[in-house]
């Protein structure tokens, strides 16, 4: 739709024009300068950093277990699947198995994650195209996954809810029938989304060629999670190199071939269908009881009952929590399939109870430099249509 | 610093070998995470065969971190985290490099996406990259002083 003879760059026919840091549909904090010949845009150059905490230095200076707290201010919009992340990457330093119940509710819960991100993504992508309704519904939709994330870990949002070796704490009774009641009444939800959307012809004109991004490209610039599936791109961390269990579980790899905004709408509904789906496979596999946690002394914190009777349980308890725990030196890099994208921890260890360095292989980061790729050539309204289709969290682009 | 054991019979080391005696100096294996470890001068090199050739296609760059060993010299290590979808592997290439004179060959032209990751390694480490299109801060302001993720950086007080 390019309506103008392209321009080259810097030519005096151009100017710049400043999106963000404070512009609504920049979710966030994001700057993008953008060289305009008219309405089009020439050239577009994301500025970043305006969020940025130095979670990486302080991880350095905290323990092991310490530092999950700040993964939870990495993608808040997915705090479990941060937490999943960096606990496996421990995990696999100390070369520790988390039993098969805690894997479940791991993986429960990081769909139920998931479907709450996607909802915020499609919310806001819609609103900054101007459908204000499906904003409204998928919040309240998303109040319902907050709430459980309350219920069982006590925090809607900043949760700390995996621990390494396990889970904090045994979810509260009656926490599956609250899962239950969202699975049974979510996928009419979901066909509200559709019906409003997917036929929609403002949309459909909005969004269907708009964007584009060849799977060659997607491929060399590093994009992945949604935006690389809607390229066409087969790959999925939880079909490629499974973990916590996900082998187990039966759901479909959603890829379209088109490559545009459209396309990575499509995927993303589809995949919230998908997540469902595991959440329904999963829960029959909690068992009401079992252990939550590895039998790890000296890493895992002991049961308090133990601890009443045992002088083993009340040393290690002490030392866990006054020293810590140290694995073995070493490094690992852990990914998993975040909502974004594979999200990635690299975690070196110099034998003592504070890790040397943690790095975070954010899908943001990596997918928001594809972005002028996707809006170059094209009008400044596509744009917004770009930014929100890519699904940016500055809270981890920035760290 | 690490404790792993040296092993070259992994079909990638192998085949890398191959193509060019001398890329993989050293080979670490931890956890069962393969890591390569590069001369620092041939990085670009190993990349581009890495990347290039038929039988690995490691066509995805995940990552490139970087870490400061202070006060070991060589100081900073750069990690290449690549994957291969056609092999479904993983790899990691390590460079190591002096403290003195921290400056690393880009990759940018193997993979565009390693644009961001190297200035973010620069930003924290002030490791520079040769041949990077675009160095420049990319988290911290331009004005800034000091590399905040070296070792010899406070993290609280004044600097």
């Amino acid at each position: 739709m390019t309506t103008t003879v392209p321009t080259p760059a810097g030519s005096a026919e151009t100017m710049i024009l400043n999106m963000g840091p404070q512009h609504p549909s920049t979710h966030g904090v994001l700057r993008v300068v953008l060289e305009l010949d008219g309405e089009t845009v020439v050239r577009a150059v994301p500025e970043i950093g305006y969020l940025h905490t130095g979670i990486e230095k302080t991880c350095e200076a905290k323990t092991y277990t310490q530092a999950i707290t700040l993964t939870d201010r990495l993608d808040y919009l997915a705090p479990l699947s941060n937490n999943l992340c960096y606990c496996m990457a421990v995990e696999k330093l100390l070369g520790l198995d988390v039993p098969k119940r805690a894997q479940y509710i791991r993986v429960l819960l990081t769909e139920l994650t998931r479907i709450g991100s996607h909802l915020v993504w499609l919310g806001t992508h819609a609103i900054d195209i101007g459908a204000m309704s499906v904003f409204l519904y998928c919040f309240r939709e998303r109040e319902e996954i907050l709430k459980i994330l309350e219920f069982v870990s006590g925090q809607r949002m900043m949760t700390s809810y995996f621990r390494v070796g396990g889970i904090a704490l045994e979810p509260p009774t009656g926490w599956l029938d609250r899962v239950q009641r969202f699975v049974d009444m979510f996928p009419a939800r979901l066909q509200e989304y559709e019906d409003l959307l997917t036929e929609n012809r403002i949309w459909k004109i909005r969004t269907i060629g708009v964007g584009h991004l060849s799977a060659e490209d997607a491929i060399a610039w590093g994009v992945s999670g949604p935006s690389l599936r809607g390229s066409g791109v087969a790959y999925d961390v939880r079909k490629m190199f499974p973990y916590s269990s996900y082998d187990e579980f039966d759901f479909d790899l959603i890829t379209r071939p088109e490559g545009d905004c459209y396309a990575r709408y499509l995927v993303r509904l589809a995949e919230m269908r998908e997540s469902l789906k595991i959440i329904r496979q999963a829960m029959p596999r909690i068992t009401p009881e079992g252990p939550i946690r590895a039998d790890a002394p000296g890493i895992v914190p002991p049961e308090r009952e133990k601890m009443k009777t045992e002088m083993e349980a009340l040393i290690y308890h002490f030392k866990i929590f006054t020293e810590g725990f140290s694995p073995p030196p070493g490094e690992v890099y852990q990914v998993i399939e975040s909502p974004r994208g594979e999200l990635g921890f690299y975690v070196a260890s110099d034998g003592s109870p504070k890790p040397w360095r943690v790095h975070v292989r954010a899908p943001s980061f990596v997918n928001l430099q594809a972005l002028p790729k996707l809006v170059e050539g094209r009008l400044i309204a596509d744009t917004v249509a770009c930014i929100g289709t890519i699904d940016i969290v500055l809270g981890e682009i920035d760290r | 610093m690490e404790t792993p054991q040296e092993r070259n019979d992994n079909p990638v080391v192998r085949r890398l070998q191959q193509l060019e005696p001398g890329l993989a100096a050293e080979v670490l294996e931890y956890r069962g995470e393969m890591a390569v470890v590069v001369p620092r001068e041939r990085i670009r090199r190993a990349c581009e065969l890495l990347r290039s050739d038929a039988e690995l296609q490691f066509t995805f760059l995940s990552d490139v971190s970087g870490v400061d060993r202070f006060p070991v010299e060589p100081r900073f290590e750069v990690n290449y985290h690549l994957l291969s979808l056609y092999r479904r592997e993983r790899i990691r290439l390590k460079v190591r490099v002096p403290g003195a004179n921290p400056v690393v060959e880009s990759v940018t032209s193997v993979w565009p996406t390693a644009n961001w990751h190297e200035r973010e390694v620069f930003d924290l480490f002030g490791v520079r990259f040769e041949g990077h299109p675009d160095l420049r801060r990319i988290l911290m302001p331009d004005n800034w002083e000091g590399h905040p993720l070296r070792k010899d950086y406070p993290v609280e007080g004044y600097r």
